[in-house]
């Protein structure tokens, strides 16, 4: 029997006669955090949906701790935080929390939850006077009743301030040390890079990479940028010489593959006093994304 | 079930909360208890007490405004939750459809019951102050204010099929409007030209009364009629209640809120947030 917390095999999904996903094979691992990218209409939102089992599949397997989504095992261990989530305006924050963890079964300390995401102060408030962000929190406040195996965070940062966002991701890291597999969909390309474990790119419902930052970088062979700086007048016998191109007076931008990296490194400094300063500059996510998802590619 | 209760909790304070609970309290009150003042002219002629009258007036005035309210609590149940985007995550806690809508079920029939309470109740003990009520017209204030009850059942969980089925809160609203015009307006006059045109034949002697009984707001209305002579002497409708065995409207209301709540269940199963 297979435990992992989230296995999805060859999952194939219609809308009508069009196909939205595309035999995705997906796996994470307990105190995994993956982000999940691609462009709107991608179909991360669905296939998040297609775990929840709020969404049936036509062809493939999902399987949350070994059970099938939508069954009552799956949904006590899944979170769940939508894109732009909304609840009742009636409602005060705390009445909301309560009827999720009275629902979920946990006897949980609504208050410290509450006071964890920021809420202390307007927790017997209505929702409907709630900012976006206060919402968000809320949101997030309920993932993390009781101890998920699965976490699902749909645009977690959408409309949260750059303080909130920092706040989200400690909490996200939280969950993840508790062992939860954490997958977030985004496409806050920057904030993610660096607080994820693993990244999988979906292209028009076809997985088109999942790897490591570096694992990707590597694959995709993408060229390094090296911005040389040259002294007085010497920009034009730079770019002559090292076959780069100059973007202002003084600065010649040189693109080689990271293999060549180091020889290039050394043809330049062997230009001795021309050159005044290197700049180097890997490829970033944002780079890579527009690699993996097409946008690159004539 | 714990879950249902859970659920009937949150629906409760939000009935409290957008003033729903005063509101549909305030339209029984009022409209109760100018039908106890304005029917209380014929209590000399029929030989009866005032809140037999009183019981007959507000019979038909409850066919009309129990749908009514019941509809406009249940159209919102599934679509305003899906519109306002709430549906998925609610969804994907360990709740099944079945249980949220037994709770929201629980929560506004609660609700319903206290406006009848209040309404009738109030306009029953005014009817008994000032013409008198005997044990008769007692059974029947209450047997009014249950029925009342399961009538609203019936078009609540109509009003959550209808709510399930439909694009969004507004085709609901407009959906429910329907609804209510047919089994409240359009039935008993389509019945009503079916006898005239048929002219006292088979439709009329035979079939009549069990077309009528299978409508939920008539088979109210019968049955309050049939259980209670003088009601029935009232209000002008003891022919096609004595067509009838008396289990016949009793088990029509009865049988309408569970038939609704299992179509209703059915319908939110098919709904993808």
């Amino acid at each position: 029997m297979d435990n992992s917390p989230l296995q999805i095999r060859a999952l194939d999904k219609f809308r009508g006669k069009t196909q939205v996903l595309h035999g995705i094979d997906l796996d994470i691992a307990p105190g995994e955090r993956l982000a999940l990218l691609g462009h709107n209409g991608a179909g991360k939102s669905t296939l998040i949906k297609a775990v929840l089992g709020l969404i049936r599949h036509e062809g493939g397997s999902i399987r949350i701790c070994g059970a099938a989504p939508g069954s009552a095992a799956a949904r006590a261990a899944t979170a769940f935080l939508p894109e732009a989530v909304s609840f009742h305006p009636a409602l005060t924050g705390h009445e909301q929390l309560t009827l999720f963890a009275r629902l979920a079964g946990e006897r949980a300390d609504i208050d410290g939850l509450l006071e964890r995401v920021g809420l202390g102060e307007a927790m017997h408030r209505r929702i409907g006077a709630y900012s976006k962000g206060m919402r968000q929190r809320l949101g997030l406040a309920q993932v993390l009743l009781g101890r998920p195996k699965l976490a699902l965070l749909d645009e977690p940062t959408s409309g949260l301030d750059p303080i909130s966002r920092q706040d989200l991701y400690a909490i996200i890291n939280e969950l993840a040390e508790q062992g939860a597999a954490v997958l977030i969909a985004s496409h806050a390309l920057t904030e993610v890079e660096a607080r994820t474990d693993r990244i999988a790119i979906l292209r028009k419902g076809i997985k088109v990479a999942d790897d490591t930052l570096a694992g990707l970088t590597s694959q995709a062979g993408l060229p390094v940028k090296l911005r040389v700086q040259a002294s007085g007048a010497h920009a034009d016998r730079i770019a002559t010489e090292t076959g780069g191109r100059r973007i202002n007076g003084a600065s010649v931008e040189i693109l080689c593959s990271p293999q060549d990296k180091m020889a290039e490194l050394r043809r330049i400094a062997a230009l001795g006093d021309a050159v005044a300063d290197i700049d180097m500059v890997p490829p970033r996510l944002e780079d890579l994304y527009r690699h993996y998802s097409g946008e690159d590619r004539k | 079930m714990r879950r249902a209760f859970a659920i009937a909790r949150a629906e409760m304070l939000i009935l409290r909360r957008n003033r729903w609970l005063f509101m549909a309290t305030l339209i029984m009150l009022a409209f109760a208890l100018a039908l106890s003042f304005a029917g209380s002219a014929p209590t000399g002629t029929l030989g009866v007490d005032m809140l037999t009258v009183s019981v007959a007036s507000m019979t038909t005035l409850s066919v009309y405004l129990a749908p009514l309210l019941a509809l406009m609590m249940g159209f919102d149940a599934v679509a305003g939750d899906r519109d306002r985007g709430s549906l998925a995550l609610l969804l994907a806690y360990p709740a099944g459809r079945g249980e949220i809508l037994l709770g929201k079920l629980m929560a506004h029939l609660a609700a319903l019951a206290v406006a009848m309470c209040i309404g009738f109740g109030a306009a029953g003990a005014v009817a008994a102050w000032f013409g008198g009520a005997g044990a008769e017209s007692l059974m029947a204030l209450g047997r009014l204010v249950l029925t009342s009850i399961l009538l609203g059942a019936v078009f609540l969980v109509l009003g959550y099929a209808l709510s399930a089925l439909s694009s969004g809160a507004t085709a609901a609203a407009g959906l429910s409007a329907g609804v209510w015009l047919v089994f409240v307006v359009l039935y008993d006059l389509g019945l009503l030209g079916a006898v005239v045109m048929d002219s006292g034949g088979v439709f009329t002697q035979k079939v009549f009364p069990w077309v009528m009984v299978a409508n939920p707001a008539d088979a109210f209305r019968l049955w309050n009629v049939a259980a209670s002579e003088s009601v029935a002497l009232s209000s002008g409708m003891a022919g096609a209640a004595s067509a009838l065995p008396g289990w016949a409207a009793p088990l029509s209301l009865l049988l309408w809120p569970v038939l609704g709540f299992l179509l209703a269940c059915a319908a939110f199963r098919r709904v993808e947030p």
